[in-house]
């Protein structure tokens, strides 16, 4: 039984080599919300690759929780390509001597091909007036927003509210914990991920507002237009999530050129106007200025090197007694 | 001479032939299968000094997380210690349209994915959920709260208590009780005093294997127990994900090692109550 076992095994490896020759196969190892953008250009990527190197190419997605993804091509998932939430998240990649160092240069814009940022979802009407962050220290709103301290992508939210705070306090910092301290007592569900705040947020009809990615809003918004809005706050933080080939992976797989050539299309105008269309901010400016009805471009970002880093950042607010425990009460 | 005996002990013939092959392989798998995986939570915690370990595992917020998923899990267990018991009961008891189909459904919390188990359950009990809005009217809120964290957690637990039960209460002699009838017992004392303890060592199992189960449970609690620090929803395999999402598999591991301990020592504890309840059965 064993046996007949192995060899069925074996043969399976067998036939997976043979595919290999024949055609290219990439694993692309992602975070949750790009599911559905990188279905359709996988697509649009595997006609162009056929097209102009003659090879077959097929990709291979993964998605989840951004530092749990990382986690797993650390731990050996044969990604040949990663595309993250955030470029620390691939810097750990490359700790592990998966990325050679200097990959945020291999790519246009600090490899970030699309950028997204922080908005409100409130219900249709807006009750309760909601206009920017400190309308949600305001007594009676209930606020869902995931927990940063399990969820990468929820640092942002917290971060986003922080730059505000400092605008407003001139950097004091004691004022700027009371702020945060009083938003973070107004969050009624703190779910461990953005899909499940959005889950809280729309199913099961909790709270007034949700701090969002962008991306998440607007396609909350296309599938439910009459009972959501956004809300572009005055401040907002721009993420940027980052792209590399796992170099290690990618020339142990021979498999380097499909590689670039897939995360390079990314910045092709037809790539740009999809990763639009998907609720992401495109690079590309010119086509950035194509979206200017569907994105806020008046929003006032930040990004987190203003907050000194990723890596400072982690270090202030989401340690265990970081600030982030000090105004939650933890 | 003493180590003769010793000897014999160890090298004794056996009646049933095989042993040494089926212990080979018993040993291999529970190797491979548990100790490693156990010695390597050990081997990853230690990275951490003994003062660091102490400090993290000491923590408000980590300790409120050892309180919050041992009590709820105690408390779930012994729910379906109870409404286990009635459901063995009337599986076994009783003939019943749709007896086997009842059957089956005991053991599909088993089957759900359990993050499926959790997003339905917290749709279903929050303030707009079907169950949850009628809760909301009588001042009871479910989704959210330790309450419906120990609801999840009676949900995956209950096959546990049911099964361990089952196959004692068929193999039951009937015999006792109409002794216990003829003698003149009360139904109520018939139940006391002669079904009850029988049924306590399976009901002890199903209890330890129901209690187990909820202290490690993921899935299905996240959804619904809302993770606030605050309020003290945040179970202890919520603070492990927490550590692993940044990568802090000492941490992690250290965590986990205690609540391992704490696991160990209150299996350990049934256990002997267990040998203590067959003992004085068998004494009898």
């Amino acid at each position: 039984m064993i046996f007949g076992m192995s060899f069925v095994l074996i043969s399976c490896g067998k036939n997976f080599n043979q595919d290999a020759t024949d055609k290219v196969t990439i694993t692309n190892v992602s975070y949750d919300p790009t599911r559905e953008f990188y279905v359709a250009y996988n697509e649009l990527f595997e006609k162009y690759y056929l097209d102009t190197s003659g090879y077959e190419v097929e990709v291979v997605q993964s998605h989840g929780g951004s530092g749990s993804q990382a986690r797993s091509v650390i731990e050996g998932a044969g990604a040949d390509v990663v595309t993250l939430a955030l470029a620390h998240d691939i810097t750990l990649i490359e700790n592990a001597r998966l990325v050679q160092s200097g990959w945020n240069n291999e790519f246009e814009s600090n490899s970030s091909p699309y950028t997204s940022t922080i908005v409100f979802l409130v219900r249709k009407g807006n009750e309760k007036g909601i206009q920017d962050w400190d309308d949600l220290t305001k007594e009676g709103v209930s606020i869902i927003t995931p927990d940063p301290k399990s969820s990468g992508g929820a640092c942002w939210n917290f971060l986003a509210g922080w730059y505000y705070a400092g605008q407003q306090f001139n950097d004091n910092e004691q004022q700027m914990k009371d702020f945060m301290s009083k938003l973070y007592s107004n969050v009624t569900v703190m779910d461990s991920g953005a899909r499940g705040a959005t889950t809280t947020f729309v199913e099961n009809g909790q709270g007034d507002v949700l701090i969002a990615w962008e991306n998440e809003a607007i396609m909350t918004v296309e599938e439910y237009p009459d009972q959501y809005e956004i809300i572009s706050p005055s401040i907002s933080i721009l993420a940027e999530p980052s792209v590399a080939i796992v170099d290690e992976n990618a020339d142990k797989n021979k498999t380097q050129a499909a590689a670039k050539a897939y995360l390079e299309y990314l910045y092709s105008y037809d790539a740009q106007k999809m990763i639009g269309e998907y609720g992401y901010r495109p690079s590309n400016h010119t086509v950035l200025q194509e979206f200017s009805n569907k994105f806020d471009l008046n929003i006032k970002l930040c990004t987190v090197d203003d907050l000194g880093g990723w890596d400072h950042v982690y270090e202030k607010f989401f340690i265990d007694g970081g600030i982030f425990d000090e105004i939650y009460g933890n | 001479m003493k180590g003769h005996k010793i000897k014999k002990y160890i090298r004794k013939d056996r009646v049933i032939p095989g042993f040494d092959l089926t212990m080979g392989i018993s040993l291999l798998m529970l190797s491979f299968i548990i100790l490693l995986p156990l010695v390597s939570v050990l081997v990853f915690s230690f990275k951490l000094t003994p003062t660091e370990f102490f400090r993290l595992v000491t923590k408000e917020n980590i300790l409120n997380a050892f309180r919050t998923s041992i009590l709820c899990s105690v408390i779930a267990s012994f729910i379906n210690c109870f409404f286990g018991m009635i459901l063995a009961w009337v599986l076994v008891r009783y003939d019943f349209f749709g007896k086997r189909l009842l059957d089956g459904l005991i053991e599909l919390p088993f089957a759900l994915p359990t993050a499926v188990a959790g997003i339905t359950l917290s749709k279903l009990y929050s303030d707009t959920g079907m169950l949850g809005k009628p809760l909301t009217i009588l001042g009871l809120k479910v989704s959210y709260t330790k309450l419906g964290l120990t609801i999840a957690l009676i949900f995956i637990g209950i096959p546990f208590v049911v099964r361990a039960i089952q196959p004692v209460l068929e193999n039951l002699d009937s015999q006792y009780e109409e002794a216990a009838y003829i003698l003149g017992a009360s139904k109520a004392k018939t139940f006391f005093k002669v079904i009850l303890p029988e049924l306590r060592p399976a009901l002890l199992t199903g209890f330890g294997l129901a209690f187990a189960r909820g202290i490690g449970e993921y899935g299905s609690v996240i959804y619904i127990s809302g993770n606030s620090a605050k309020e003290q929803t945040q179970v202890v395999s919520y603070i492990i994900m927490q550590k692993l999402n940044y990568v802090d598999y000492a941490s992690a591991t250290a965590i986990a090692l205690v609540m391992l301990i704490i696991s160990f020592f209150i299996l350990l504890f049934i256990n002997i109550l267990q040998i203590c309840q067959s003992r004085r059965t068998n004494h009898v």
